[in-house]
C-alpha cells in the first residue's frame, strides 16, 4: 500500500473542507478560525464584472473571507450578457471566469435582490464587515434639447439593451421603417449599435440577439446609419476592433465627407501608436468611400456636429429628422474642445439613437453621491465618510473603459479593502451574521432570492432552447419567467 | 478505477510540484491563500493549486488547450532537458523562473504556476487582460503580431515598445531564459499621473 497516496487524501479531502465556523482538522488553520471575526464577511451589491472581480480579488486575498454577492436581476453578469454586443461571443468568455469565482466555497450569489428596496443598505452594513457597492450605471445621460422624447429617438443604452434581452427594454417598439438613422456619439457603443443595425441576417441569426430584435431587424429598412460627434476625427472615442469591424462588414461600404478629414494625414506622425493606427484606418475608409448613391447599405461619421433640435413629423408624434450645430475645434488633441458656430444643417432621419453615455444612479440615503460627476466620491475604492463601505467598476470611476479596465478597478478598492482589515481601520474584530441576517428580512418581505445553481436551471434552459433555433442561446426575457425556471 | 487514477495524478503533481519550486511559494495558490496568513506545508498547497488549476484549465472554453495542459501535467511527472526556461516577472517584482515545454502557450503556462496573469476571453483576442512586457532581446524572437493582436494592445494600459499578449506567445527552444514581466496597474490607476481629459 503506497502510504504517500493516503497523505494525499487525507489532507486534500481535510483542506476542501474547511469551513470558517466549523473546527479544522489541522492546527495551524485552527489557531486561524477559532478567533470570531477572523471570519470576516464582505457583501457586493452588483452582479456584473466589477461585482465578480473584487469578489474574486478578496477570495484570493483572504484565506477566510466570505463573500456574497447581491444583484438585483435573477441573473448575473450585468453588460457582459445585456452590453456586449451578440456578434462578440468571445468577449463573454469572462463568464466563466465568473462562473468558477460564483462557485467558490466562500462566495455565494443572491439573485432577485433589490437593494435598496428589499434591504437597505444600512441593514447590509448591519450584518456584514464591509458592503461593496458594484452596481454600475443603469441610467443615461440626457441630450438636453427639445424632441428629445418623440417616438423613434432611443437612448443606445436602451436599444442595446433591447437587442440584448434586458427585461426592462423588452417593450422597446424599435421603429426601423427610416431609410436613414443618426447616432449621436462615436465612441464603441454608437458603432456597436450601427453593426447590429447593418448585419447581414445570416451572422445575426446565429448569434444570442433575441428573436424580437432578430424579427424586427429583418424587416428594418435602414440603410444607411451617421454617427455622429461633436468634436473632429481625432477625438473620435472608439477603438480600432470595432472600427475594423465596420470597415469590413459585409454589405456595406463608407461614406464619410473627405472635407472633414482636412489636415489629419498630417498630424499621424505625432500621435502615439494606438491612436495613430485608428485614424490611419479612418483615413483608409474615407478616401475609399463616396458619397451618397447605391443601393447598398452606408455608414460614416460626421464630425463637428453638435444635436440642436429634434425635429418631428407633421403629425407631431414621431421623429423626421434632426437639427445639427456645426462646430469648431478649439486645441488639439484629447483636451480639444466643441464650440458652436452659430450655424446649423438639418438631417432627414426617423431612427435618431443617442450613445453619449450611461450614468450611475443613486442607491440608498446612506451612500454618499455626488450628483455633478453621478458617481459615489470615493477615494482609491474607499467612500468617503462612510466606513465601512466601499465600490468599484463604473458607480467608483464613470462609465467608461472595456472589461479589462474594470477588472484593473476592482482589484484595486479589493486591495483597498483588505489593507484596511489588516490595519484595523476596517473592525473585523466582531461576528457578523452575513446572509443568516438578511435572509429573514428577505422571507418576511416576499423576496424569493435566486442561487447560482437555480440561474444554472436558467442558464440551461436558455441553451436548450438556443440549440433548437441554431443560436448559442436564447435569452428568456421576463422576469417572471426567469423565476419561474429558477424554482422549477 | 478512478480513485486510483485521481491519486496517480495527485501524487504526480506533488512531486513535479516539489521538484519544480522546491521553495515555499504560497502565492501560487490561486483564489485561496495569502503568504501572510496560511501556513501550510508546501506539498500540501501545491497539490490544493494544482488540483484547482487542473479544474480550471478543464474549465476553458477552448478545449484543446484544457486537454493539453491536462495532458502535460501527467507527462511532466520528471523534468526533461527538452525544458524551456520561462522567467515571469510578477506585478510586485519578483522572479517567479518556470520550466515549460515546447509549444506551451504562456497564458496558460501562468495559471499552472499561480501567477496572476488574467485571460479574461481565453485566448480568443478580445481583452487585453493577459498584457505582458517581453525582455526586449527577446522580443524579436517571436514572430510578429497578427492585426488583431495589435488591435487588443492598442487598448491595453501602459502599452510599451515591447507589449505583447500572452495568450499569443508559444514556447519554442529559442525563448530559453525569457523574461515576462507583467505591468504594473498600480494603485493610482494611471500610474504616470496622467488624468483622462474631459470635454
Amino acid at each position: 500500500m503506497n502510504t504517500s497516496r493516503v497523505f494525499v487524501f487525507k489532507q486534500l479531502k481535510s483542506l476542501l473542507r474547511v469551513k470558517c465556523s466549523s473546527a479544522a482538522p489541522s492546527n495551524d488553520l485552527r489557531r486561524l478560525t477559532s478567533t470570531p471575526g477572523s471570519c470576516p464577511k464582505v457583501c457586493v451589491v452588483g452582479g456584473g464584472p466589477a461585482g465578480f472581480y473584487t469578489a474574486q480579488h478578496l477570495l484570493k486575498a483572504h484565506p477566510a473571507v466570505q463573500v456574497d454577492i447581491y444583484e438585483r436581476l435573477p441573473i448575473p453578469f450585468g453588460l457582459v450578457r445585456f452590453g456586449v454586443a451578440p456578434d462578440h461571443p468571445e468577449v463573454k468568455n469572462v463568464i466563466n471566469t465568473f462562473t468558477q469565482t460564483a462557485q467558490h466555497e466562500r462566495c455565494s450569489f443572491h439573485g432577485n435582490v433589490n437593494v435598496g428596496k428589499d434591504v437597505s443598505v444600512q441593514e447590509l452594513q448591519q450584518a456584514y464587515h464591509a458592503v461593496v457597492l458594484s452596481y454600475g450605471a443603469e441610467g443615461n445621460r440626457s441630450l438636453g434639447v427639445p424632441g428629445e422624447n418623440l417616438s423613434g429617438v432611443y437612448s443606445a443604452k436602451d436599444f442595446v439593451g433591447w437587442y440584448n434581452g434586458l427585461p426592462s427594454n423588452k417593450d422597446l417598439k424599435a421603429d426601423l421603417r427610416s431609410e436613414t438613422a443618426v447616432i449621436l456619439g462615436q465612441g464603441n457603443v454608437a458603432l456597436d449599435v450601427a453593426r447590429i443595425l447593418l448585419s447581414p441576417l445570416d451572422i445575426l441569426k446565429k448569434t444570442d440577439i433575441t428573436q424580437p430584435a432578430l424579427e424586427a431587424l429583418a424587416a428594418s429598412r435602414v440603410r444607411r446609419v451617421l454617427i455622429v460627434g461633436r468634436r473632429g476625427p481625432l477625438q473620435v472615442a472608439c477603438t480600432i476592433k470595432e472600427l475594423r469591424e465596420m470597415v469590413n462588414l459585409p454589405g456595406t461600404k463608407p461614406e464619410m465627407v473627405t472635407a472633414e478629414f482636412q489636415g489629419i494625414a498630417e498630424a499621424l506622425k505625432d500621435l502615439p501608436r494606438p491612436r495613430k493606427r485608428l485614424t490611419e484606418l479612418m483615413l483608409k475608409a474615407a478616401q475609399g468611400s463616396c458619397e451618397g448613391g447605391g443601393a447598398e447599405k452606408r455608414w460614416g461619421f460626421r464630425f463637428l456636429r453638435s444635436p440642436v433640435e429634434i425635429l418631428p413629423a407633421p403629425d407631431v408624434s414621431r421623429a423626421a429628422g434632426i437639427r445639427l450645430g456645426i462646430n469648431r475645434l478649439e486645441g488639439s488633441g484629447e483636451g480639444a474642445r466643441a464650440v458652436p458656430t452659430g450655424e446649423v444643417e438639418d438631417v432627414e432621419c426617423g431612427l435618431i439613437i443617442s450613445s453619449i453615455g450611461y450614468q450611475s444612479l443613486p442607491i440608498d440615503p446612506a451612500v454618499p453621491f455626488d450628483p455633478r460627476k453621478a458617481i459615489i466620491p470615493n477615494r482609491m475604492g474607499r467612500v468617503q465618510e462612510a466606513a465601512g463601505l466601499y465600490c468599484s467598476g463604473w458607480v467608483k470611476r464613470g462609465p467608461t473603459g472595456v472589461i479589462a479596465t474594470t477588472m484593473n478597478d476592482s482589484f484595486d478598492t479589493a486591495r483597498s479593502l483588505i489593507q484596511d482589515m489588516e490595519t484595523g481601520e476596517l473592525d473585523i474584530s466582531t461576528a457578523k451574521m452575513g446572509s443568516q441576517a438578511v435572509a429573514p428580512l428577505l422571507l418576511k418581505r416576499g423576496v424569493s432570492p435566486v442561487s447560482f445553481s437555480d440561474w444554472e436551471k436558467i442558464d440551461t434552459e436558455e441553451m436548450k432552447r438556443g440549440k433548437a433555433a441554431g443560436k448559442p442561446r436564447e435569452k428568456m426575457l421576463d422576469v417572471a419567467e426567469m423565476l419561474k425556471a429558477a424554482h422549477a | 478505477m478512478a480513485a486510483s487514477a485521481a491519486a496517480r495524478v495527485s501524487a504526480g503533481l506533488t512531486l513535479r510540484f516539489s521538484k519544480v519550486n522546491p521553495g515555499c511559494n504560497p502565492c501560487t495558490l490561486p483564489r485561496l491563500n495569502s503568504c501572510s496568513h496560511a501556513n501550510l506545508g508546501a506539498a500540501r498547497e501545491g497539490i490544493l493549486y494544482s488540483f484547482r488549476n487542473l479544474n480550471r484549465s478543464l474549465q476553458t472554453s477552448n478545449h484543446s488547450t484544457g486537454v493539453h495542459n491536462y495532458e502535460s501535467e501527467k507527462a511532466n511527472a520528471e523534468e526533461t532537458k527538452d525544458d524551456v526556461n520561462v522567467v515571469y516577472i510578477d506585478r510586485s517584482g519578483r522572479r517567479i523562473p518556470v520550466k515549460a515545454k515546447v509549444g506551451d502557450n504562456v497564458l496558460y503556462l501562468a495559471h499552472k504556476h499561480g501567477i496572476d496573469l488574467e485571460g479574461a476571453c481565453e485566448a480568443s483576442l478580445a481583452c487585453s487582460t493577459c498584457h505582458v512586457y517581453v525582455r526586449s532581446d527577446y522580443y524579436d524572437k517571436l514572430p510578429q503580431s497578427e492585426e488583431r493582436e495589435d488591435d487588443m494592445l492598442d487598448m491595453a494600459p501602459m502599452l510599451q515598445e515591447n507589449s505583447r499578449l500572452g495568450c499569443q506567445i508559444i514556447v519554442t527552444p529559442e525563448l530559453d531564459g525569457i523574461e515576462l514581466t507583467l505591468p504594473r496597474v498600480t494603485r493610482n490607476f494611471y500610474v504616470d499621473g496622467h488624468v483622462p481629459a474631459p470635454h
